[in-house]
């Protein structure tokens, strides 16, 4: 089975995020093609390097680039959604006048036809998040 | 390939940024030739609601993009009947939101239909992808 994924929420404040994880995880893991995670609304936030929890909680976005890292996935946050909430690669940063960027290895920044894209060639897009 | 993708919208128009944003995906959608319909239930049907006024609330008013989607072809706007109802609302509370048809010699008609929940849970079955918002 060939999936897409859609995180639409945060990490931390929702479980979403890391059950869209679990799950991307378990189906890489099953020997399943993850075609894309797309991250929108406050799923971009995902996509930050600049976190810090607890040491004894899990980082969410360092999971997501090792897994990213592990397995060639492809980590797409929303330029848009991005721009608003203030998670941009070096060159957004550079583009906006920014003094920094954040987005976290293995995690690009692109646009909404990703997500579009992701709908039309996986077999399943499933959505995590309200 | 063309699948049929439809976005679901359940939430007000403020509050939250989900209906701005499902927008935003819709807009971006059109340009890839995919058979798209918009479904308004629950408090989503006030996205639709006419003569919208955000000064009060310093967010920007969006609500006139919806009357561009009959020009991105964009023309399958369910809206549920019983979400209707509860809110004390009919179609007549809505903007009157239309499309020209190529197939009619470009006949301006509306996109919006009201349709039953049992209507729209059967339309919902035949698609290949509902993004929620």
């Amino acid at each position: 089975m060939k999936y897409g994924i859609v995180v639409n929420t945060g990490p931390y404040t929702h479980q979403a995020s890391d059950s869209a994880y679990n799950f991307t995880a378990a189906a890489l893991g099953k020997g399943h093609e993850v075609f894309r995670v797309f991250f929108y609304h406050d799923g971009v936030n995902n996509g930050t390097r600049l976190g810090v929890p607890p040491q004894d909680d899990r980082n969410l976005p360092e999971k997501w680039s090792a897994l990213a890292e592990k397995h060639r996935l492809d980590l797409v946050v929303c330029v848009a959604a991005a721009q608003r909430r203030g998670v941009l690669d070096a060159d957004e940063a550079k583009r906006h006048g920014k003094s920094a960027d954040n987005i976290a290895p293995g995690f690009r920044i692109s646009g909404l036809g990703q997500l579009i894209e992701a709908g039309i060639e996986a077999d399943r897009l499933v959505v995590f998040g309200d | 390939m063309i699948k049929k993708f439809m976005y679901l919208n359940r939430k007000a128009p403020y509050g939250t940024i989900y209906a701005l944003e499902s927008l935003e995906v819709v807009l971006i959608g059109a340009a890839f030739d995919q058979d798209v319909s918009l479904a308004f239930v629950d408090d989503g049907v006030y996205q639709l609601a006419k003569d919208q006024n955000t000064d009060a609330i310093g967010m920007k008013n969006f609500s006139p993009t919806y009357k561009a989607l009959g020009d991105y072809e964009v023309n399958k706007i369910y809206v549920d009947s019983a979400s209707l109802e509860e809110r004390g609302l009919t179609v007549d509370d809505l903007m009157p939101l239309t499309y020209e048809d190529e197939d009619d010699d470009w006949a301006e008609k509306p996109s919006i239909r009201v349709v039953e929940s049992a209507e729209l849970a059967a339309l919902m079955e035949e698609q290949d992808v509902i993004l929620s918002f």
